[in-house]
């Protein structure tokens, strides 16, 4: 018989203890399995967004909150730059150092989710003439689960993420309002009504959480355009309400009066000439057109009025230098900085979020040696009553290492007991709350996805367990089998 | 097979000095040989056999077991001597309350070099009646049938030598008599040399050699 049968044996004897113990230690494992798990995916998550594009620019101020705002959907936006700025990326001076730039305007919400104003190269990219899926982390392209991507001459359409489209409703074909502002407070203004015509399959990236619209279109929107060059008349100006700079703009203190409403003729408006915002939206129901690429009547912004948010850049992948020399120079520059978004996340990771992940391992672990301490009382409190049975076997020629190894085998299976109990829990909570983390956050997360340091857990339980074992295990070794075997 | 020479063992007291348990000048048991020890309570029965398995060391004198004088192994060496050349039987049986009867026999082949042999546990359970009951836990059996597990463990590991220390003291007449001829039949058949102790006159009745322990143990005479 082994000496594991032993051990086992003498575990089952003991079984509510044994099932006691190993519960705490499972629940102890359980925990530093979650949060080495769940730090992990999002670890990765994280990473992946920021893998697709190498650099970000925009205005100076927080790096990090450029990043957070720009690829994670997250923060408020930092200011924004020039367009003249992003256009130096596409036909200007630092065009022929980049293989790609995508423009991004943020400063508006469809239910709370971000509305990004930006061009269909988004999504796809030209490879010798071919349209192709862009990729939004190495290996994995966007893919359409409905529809198709929006074009660049079609001012109101756009593509919404997976997530935005199971928690809004919105499908193919579905017409939404931006509100103003990046959070659904509800003091923004509502605007006019995009069209849906793509809805993104499933990336387990922020971009889920997302609305994509033309930035030609979201450029048309009330206060999306900034102040006209000083050359326009007064009266133009008054009266071009895309002109205003809503931001700014205190309503409040605004002379509305002053304003000559009444000799402004709506009706005789010219939409052509005044623009997309010049004309009533009280009385315009967007949601009655039937075909919103009717849109593409309406004259882009110019550009002296555009700005950008962000731009992100894909720099040549084999001209590093290259790379550096942009970053520098635009960092040097007054108008914009550039970061590099996976530097920042690494920074933020292994500073504020890395830091919380040791202190909440720090306590799972203190947990589990809770637990180990548990198994080790549970023993020791046991050696008395097996005093006998440990003389038993001395008896039968059972060596004093040999008891000693029957009591750390006990506390060792205990522990791997209690730690693969802990394992698949700690797993199957997360494969159970999976649905909803992928609903809340967009990172996807399931019972399967397992960290390289959850192997570090077998010789750290075994080692617990051994620290645990030894003090009851060295009471059966110095059992004295003459004292302890019942006297004829 | 056991030759004991000029064997002493004491005990130390509270206040430090030695309580002499054993003085033992020559004592021999042959091959094959069943004997019986006798002695009033605290006589050092139990002491002399704790002495020849090696579970407690003589002070002086020599214990040859098989020709092996086991008080000049190391505590290790004695373990697994014993294992490999002894067999106990107790007095309150001492089966293993989480083990079956069988692995309560496994468990007696478990620390020898000779490894476990199943079957061979299985024949000794049926050889002393209880191939029926190979599963069933001891508190599952009567105060006989667990003696009757405890014999076939200590014949387990073929041992030379069968040491049993009053065996019958905890189960009645009619398990008495069946339990000891369990002992000396199995040990016969296996060509084991018994040294049984009892205070039982009927017990040592049924053996040819009955020793007085205190007759030959010169600690008793001088206490």
């Amino acid at each position: 018989m082994s000496l594991w049968k032993i051990a086992w044996r003498s575990i089952q004897q003991r079984a509510l203890a044994s099932w006691l113990t190993g519960l705490s230690m499972a629940l102890g494992v359980a925990l530093v399995v979650a949060v080495l798990v769940i730090y992990s995916v999002v670890d990765r998550s994280f990473k992946k967004n920021a893998e697709g594009y190498n650099m970000i620019v925009g205005a100076k101020g927080s790096p990090l909150q450029l990043v957070l705002n720009t690829v994670y959907h997250l923060s408020r936006p930092v200011e924004n730059v020039p367009y003249g700025f992003y256009k130096e990326f596409t036909e200007g001076q630092f065009a022929a150092k980049i293989e790609k730039a995508v423009p991004y305007c943020l400063g508006d919400n469809y239910e709370g989710y971000r509305v990004v104003g930006t061009i269909p190269e988004m999504f796809e990219k030209v490879v010798d003439g071919a349209r192709l899926p862009e990729e939004y982390a190495r290996g994995e392209t966007y893919r359409f689960a409905q529809g198709r991507n929006f074009k660049q001459q079609a001012f109101f359409e756009a593509v919404i993420g997976s997530l935005v489209a199971r928690r809004t409703g919105l499908t193919e074909g579905s017409l939404f309002e931006p509100t103003h502002g990046v959070s659904d407070d509800g003091q923004g203004h509502k605007h006019d009504a995009f069209r849906v015509v793509g809805v993104l399959a499933p990336t387990g990236t922020p971009n889920d959480r997302a609305l994509f619209v033309n930035m030609e279109g979201f450029y048309l929107l009330r206060g999306h355009a900034k102040a006209p060059p000083p050359a326009r008349t007064p009266t133009a100006a008054s009266h071009d309400h895309e002109a205003d700079d809503h931001e700014g703009h205190d309503h409040e203190a605004h002379d509305h009066e002053a304003h000559d409403h009444e000799a402004h003729d709506h009706e005789a408006h010219d939409h052509e000439a005044h623009g997309h915002e010049a004309h009533d939206h009280d009385g315009h129901d967007h949601a009655a057109h039937s075909d919103h690429d009717s849109h593409s009547h309406h004259e882009p912004l110019p550009e002296e009025q555009r700005e950008v948010t962000a731009i992100l850049i894909r720099t040549d992948q084999t001209d590093f230098l290259g790379a550096m020399d942009l970053h520098r120079v635009i960092n040097e520059g007054q108008v914009a900085q550039a970061v590099y978004p996976a530097r920042e996340i690494s920074n933020l990771f292994e500073g504020i979020v890395g830091n919380l992940q040791k202190l909440l391992l720090a306590l799972a672990v203190m947990v589990v040696v809770v637990a180990g301490i548990g198994i080790m009382v549970s023993i020791y409190n046991s050696m008395s009553d097996r005093r006998r049975d440990i003389a038993v076997m001395r008896s039968l020629g059972a060596s004093r290492a040999t008891v000693f190894n029957v009591i750390l085998l006990e506390s060792i299976m205990l522990s791997l007991a209690g730690g693969l109990a802990g394992f698949l829990l700690g797993h199957g909570i997360i494969g159970l709350a999976s649905p909803v983390i992928v609903a809340e956050t967009g990172v996807s997360i399931g019972f399967f996805e397992f960290d390289a340091y959850e192997v570090v857990l077998v010789p750290g339980l075994i080692l617990l367990a051994v620290l645990a074992g030894y003090l009851p295990a060295m009471t059966a070794y110095r059992t004295d089998v003459a004292r302890s075997l019942p006297a004829a | 097979m056991l030759v004991l020479r000029h064997v002493q063992k004491s005990f130390t007291q509270p206040d430090g000095t030695p309580l002499p348990i054993l003085d033992i000048a020559h004592f021999e048991v042959k091959d094959g040989e069943q004997m019986v020890l006798v002695g009033r309570s605290g006589c050092g029965k139990t002491t002399l056999l704790h002495v020849i398995a090696g579970i407690s060391r003589a002070d002086a004198g020599e214990v040859q077991v098989n020709g092996c004088d086991i008080t000049r192994l190391t505590e290790a060496g004695r373990d697994r001597f014993r294992a490999d050349h002894i067999g106990y039987v107790f007095q309150t049986f001492n089966l293993l309350p989480g083990f079956s009867a069988w692995e309560n026999v496994l468990l007696g082949m478990s620390f020898a070099g000779n490894g476990v042999d199943q079957g061979r546990a299985r024949q000794l359970l049926e050889r002393v009646g209880l191939g029926h009951r190979l599963t069933h836990k001891p508190a599952m059996l009567s105060v006989g049938e667990q003696q009757r597990v405890a014999v076939a463990r200590a014949l387990s590991n073929r041992p030379k030598l069968l040491l049993a220390d009053e065996p019958t003291a905890n189960v009645d007449a009619r398990n008495q008599q069946q339990i000891i001829d369990l002992i000396r039949e199995t040990c016969a058949e296996e060509r084991v040399a018994l040294v049984l102790v009892t205070h039982t006159t009927e017990v040592a009745e049924l053996f040819g050699r009955v020793e007085h322990l205190d007759q030959f143990n010169q600690a008793v005479a001088t206490v």
